[in-house]
């Protein structure tokens, strides 16, 4: 037996390795933002917060995070409203044609986004779309439009199917109904979905880099200042990135696993 | 009958509000884009302008380039090497999570390897070049004990790092997701039948998770294939994959139809590997009883 929990140890150190390697990169990235050394280096330069007060002072970052904040705010609630109706068809409906309705939705993330960049550059520029940050947000929602709906999907899938017919057979319309039954239901996964497509659409860089043309995002702004030359100050943006993103995706998870406030076990639908 | 008429089509009206939103917006924008991309590679540039045009000079200049036949097969086998590497690194982690850790152990992990895919790649990207340069922190502690400095960017091996950065944390969790759902009872029988450890994992465990593992490397794959970031940054562009010829198209030129041309044969090939490993995946197993 003695053996096995060697065995058993060997696996969970392993198991770690695997993620300081995940995570190394996220760390470095925290660490030498606050050197004061130009070039990243051992031994540490000493602690200084220039570079985010370089990363603040510059026009550019602040109008390509002020875009950034646009996309990511429009293009949440738009990929959310529409996700959550996608997925209440699905949820409601089967009908002919149902597979490649789901494909249609589900296909966009797994195709490079290099490849969806330079398509969605080829349309936009040609129906003289592009080039402004509404293309970008066009652009973001048919990407991450799945997330929303695969979130809000997955809490209808727990819902008692018997509860909107009860609403119905009571003489609440369909749409009064979605409104006073389905909805609130949905709410976690709602906002939720929210903050997922938030943070999909925050470090999104190669459709925007494409298709917004002057209207830089910040992730833009990033592959340019990584393009050109060693630059400390894209440990400080990446480092205001990564805690942006992950506040939105842990955001996410603690919403989506939250139960309504005030419902006990008997009035849990 | 009148009042159920109206109901009737009150109740239509309902379907298709909440059923059209995404397709139409799925057509318009994306199934749209991807046409006119098959549209576009048939047009010609006139003076640095895209016009409307159709010709195959396109397909025949990128099919007869040799760099391009070159960088193809290149592009190939840098994904299918960091689909392997990522499939033997990854197992020993998945093993482990479905046998070895304890549920608490579990639901961090697996939330710790969901998490890096919603945050910057281009950060992770450039935080391994911090890492990795000749004067970075690797070779500054390698030098402290006599090694070094081993050159660890602009190679195979610093694009095998960012490809890893990105695929292995979904390659541990789609192996283990198909590792968790093998049949204990199938284990304990091979236990009992004084089956060995290892002999256990490469006769029972491995063949019973098969579609899930394969899964996981498919995934990899095309991954790696239409990575961007780390062969530009990490391997500084040299050799280019082919989503540095087709940014280069696209970018230093107004080459769009070109890049449509290149765009067009990586989801083709994209394609062709999903189809060919879903038919490996899943074929071989209904021959068997």
């Amino acid at each position: 037996m003695k053996a096995d929990r060697i065995i058993s140890l060997a696996f969970k150190a392993y198991i770690w390795l695997a993620l300081l390697f995940v995570f190394a990169p996220i760390l470095t990235s925290f660490v030498f933002s606050f050197d004061a050394n130009k070039f990243a280096a051992i031994p540490w330069g000493g602690f200084s917060t220039k570079w985010y007060a370089e990363a603040f002072a510059d026009p550019e970052i602040a109008k390509s995070l002020r875009n950034t904040v646009i996309v990511a705010l429009s293009s949440s609630i738009l990929a959310t409203l529409i996700g959550f109706t996608a997925a209440y068809t699905d949820y409601r409906y089967d009908f002919f044609g149902k597979r490649v309705y789901l494909a249609l939705a589900f296909i966009p993330p797994t195709i490079p986004v290099i490849i969806l960049g330079v398509a969605m550059l080829v349309l936009l520029g040609r129906i003289g779309l592009s080039g402004q940050l509404h293309s970008v947000i066009i652009a973001h929602v048919v990407y991450s439009l799945p997330f929303a709906m695969a979130l809000i999907r997955l809490r209808l899938s727990q819902m008692n199917k018997d509860l909107e017919a009860a609403a119905w057979n009571l003489g609440a319309s369909q749409w009064r109904a979605l409104k006073e039954i389905i909805i609130p239901f949905c709410l976690p996964a709602i906002f939720s979905a929210l903050f997922l497509t938030k943070a999909v659409s925050f470090d999104e860089y190669a459709i925007a880099w494409f298709v917004s043309g002057f209207n830089e995002t910040l992730p833009v702004r990033i592959l340019i200042l990584l393009q050109r030359e060693v630059s400390p100050k894209v440990n400080a943006i990446g480092s205001l990135v990564f805690i942006v993103s992950m506040t939105l995706v842990m955001l996410a998870q603690i919403v989506f696993l939250m139960r309504e406030p005030g419902s006990g076990k008997g009035k849990r639908i | 009958m009148n009042q159920t008429d109206r109901a009737n089509r009150r109740s239509s009206l309902f379907a298709w509000a909440l059923a059209l939103p995404m397709p139409i917006w799925q057509t318009l924008f994306f199934v749209a884009a991807l046409l006119f991309l098959v549209v576009m590679s048939f047009w010609s540039v006139q003076n640095f302008r895209v016009t409307p045009d159709f010709t195959f000079d396109n397909w025949i200049k990128i099919y007869s380039a040799g760099y391009f036949r070159v960088t193809y097969v290149r592009t190939v086998l840098y994904a299918l090497l960091a689909a392997t590497l990522a499939s033997l690194i990854a197992f020993p982690c998945a093993y482990g999570l479905a046998f070895k850790a304890s549920p608490l152990m579990r639901r961090i992990v697996v939330a710790s390897l969901i998490m890096p895919y919603f945050t910057s790649y281009l950060v992770r990207a450039n935080s391994w070049k911090i890492l990795l340069t000749d004067q970075g922190v690797i070779n500054s502690v390698l030098g402290t004990v006599g090694l070094g400095p081993l050159p660890m960017t602009s190679n195979l091996f610093a694009v095998m790092i960012g490809y890893l950065t990105l695929i292995l944390p979904i390659v541990i969790l789609l192996q283990y997701f198909s590792l968790a759902n093998v049949d204990r009872r199938l284990i304990e029988a091979a236990h009992n039948l004084r089956c060995g450890r290892v002999r256990t994992v490469f006769q029972v465990i491995i063949p019973s998770a098969r579609t899930g593992l394969i899964l996981a490397a498919t995934f990899a794959f095309i991954l790696s294939f239409g990575d961007f970031v780390s062969p530009s940054f990490l391997g500084n562009n040299k050799p280019p994959t082919l989503t540095v010829l087709m940014v280069d198209a696209v970018k230093s030129g107004s080459q769009w139809p070109r890049a449509a041309v290149v765009a067009l044969t990586m989801v083709a090939t994209l394609l062709l590997v999903a189809f060919l490993a879903m038919n490996f995946a899943y074929g071989e197993k209904r021959k068997r009883p």
